[in-house]
């Protein structure tokens, strides 16, 4: 008699998952910025949230954010395969199955969304399964692989988190919390256009329509100045509102004059100017947008302690 | 001398299933902690209640 549940014969365990492949199909790094930028949105508002549940409402949105991650893995793993920087991902690693990711990524987006709803409200539930949905659905299957603004309306995806956490402790939306998402949203498009810079064998190898293989590399340069400049006006623009001060609004003033620069000097350099010295110039944009971005939220985040503890007052 | 020797399999993943045991007893701790919360801040107590306890 021989168990059929169980393999006899030990197999490889060198290419089998393990916690961590799993975990990783939740793209940690990128659930960082959405837990920081959740957490920053639910201490902005001017409701007080209990700390429990708001501890609650912050891993719910991660979860969905990471559900929505596994469930891109899961779409894109033909994508992943070809490109560097993504082919050690679980999927194209072999270690873990579509099928599995597919499973895990929608039993998690229903797990995070029905929680958060119980544990806060159906406004802050209803923006988490949009932004599910519009990563996964509107973004991975549709605008990526059609048009060259796929990062541009694809950004709005990372850009709801501190709309739901403001919506967890509010109920609702607010001019405030658009202006958040508004930050986040114009912030993207620089930061993914910087990158594609100097990584374009990457997209060209994978076929994804990105503007520096469709429009060419003057192009995204051209845009990734004009964003600059929307963004550095929204940014500054949201310090006169409840959620700024006068430490934000200092911040802001300096990172995105640092950011401008930045984005003059891409504007102004040729591809001899950059592969002459390795992309130098584009690779530091694309380190200061990491910075610009934590450092905005951040300073919200400050002031809205100092708000709670009455510093202006 | 153990009368079931372990199969290979679960010596293997034995990392993988305590990963999930411990997300199990965080996911009970959760709603525990969340229950509490809102049966000691009032959310459920209908108009009936609120008016015998006031």
């Amino acid at each position: 008699m021989t168990d059929t549940s169980i393999p006899s014969q030990p197999y490889s365990a060198a290419n089998e998952a393990g916690f961590g492949d799993y975990f990783a199909l939740l793209k940690p790094r990128v659930m960082t910025l959405v837990v920081f930028t959740a957490f920053v949105g639910l201490l902005a508002a001017p409701t007080p949230i209990h700390p429990f549940v708001g501890f609650c409402a912050i891993l719910f949105i991660a979860i969905g954010g990471g559900a929505s991650g596994a469930l891109n893995m899961w779409w894109d793993a033909d994508i992943d395969a070809v490109m560097k920087r993504t082919r050690r991902r679980p999927i194209p690693a072999g270690k873990v199955t579509g099928q599995d990711a597919f499973g895990i990524g929608i039993a998690l987006s229903a797990f995070s969304v029905v929680f958060l709803g119980l544990a806060t409200n159906w406004v802050a539930a209803g923006l988490l399964a949009f932004t599910i949905f519009f990563y996964v659905v509107i973004y991975t299957m549709w605008l990526k692989r059609w048009t060259p603004q796929n990062i541009v309306i694809g950004g709005a995806a990372g850009a709801f988190p501190p709309m739901i956490g403001w919506a967890a402790a509010t109920g609702g939306v607010s001019i405030e919390s658009v202006l958040m998402f508004c930050l986040t949203f114009m912030w993207t498009p620089p930061h993914f256009w910087a990158l594609a810079l100097f990584m374009r064998k990457d997209y060209d190898n994978a076929d994804v329509p990105m503007l520096t293989v469709t429009h060419g590399r003057r192009a995204t340069r051209i845009h990734i100045l004009a964003y600059t400049v929307l963004l550095a006006v929204l940014a500054v623009a949201a310090g006169f509102t409840s959620i700024g001060g006068p430490i934000y609004i200092a911040t802001s003033v300096v990172l995105n004059a640092m950011f401008l620069r930045g984005a003059v000097q891409i504007w102004r350099r040729d591809e001899d100017m950059s592969e002459a010295d390795n992309f130098l110039v584009e690779r530091k944009f694309f380190k200061l947008s990491l910075l610009y971005l934590f450092a905005h939220f951040g300073a919200i985040l400050i002031e809205a302690g100092f708000d709670k503890f009455g510093v202006w007052a | 001398m153990s009368l079931s020797k372990q199969h290979e399999l679960h010596e293997r993943r034995f990392g993988r299933n305590l990963a999930v045991g411990v997300i199990l007893v965080g996911l009970i701790a959760i709603v525990f902690g969340l229950t509490v919360v809102k049966v000691t801040r009032g959310d459920y107590e209908t108009p009936a209640t609120q008016s015998v306890t006031q």
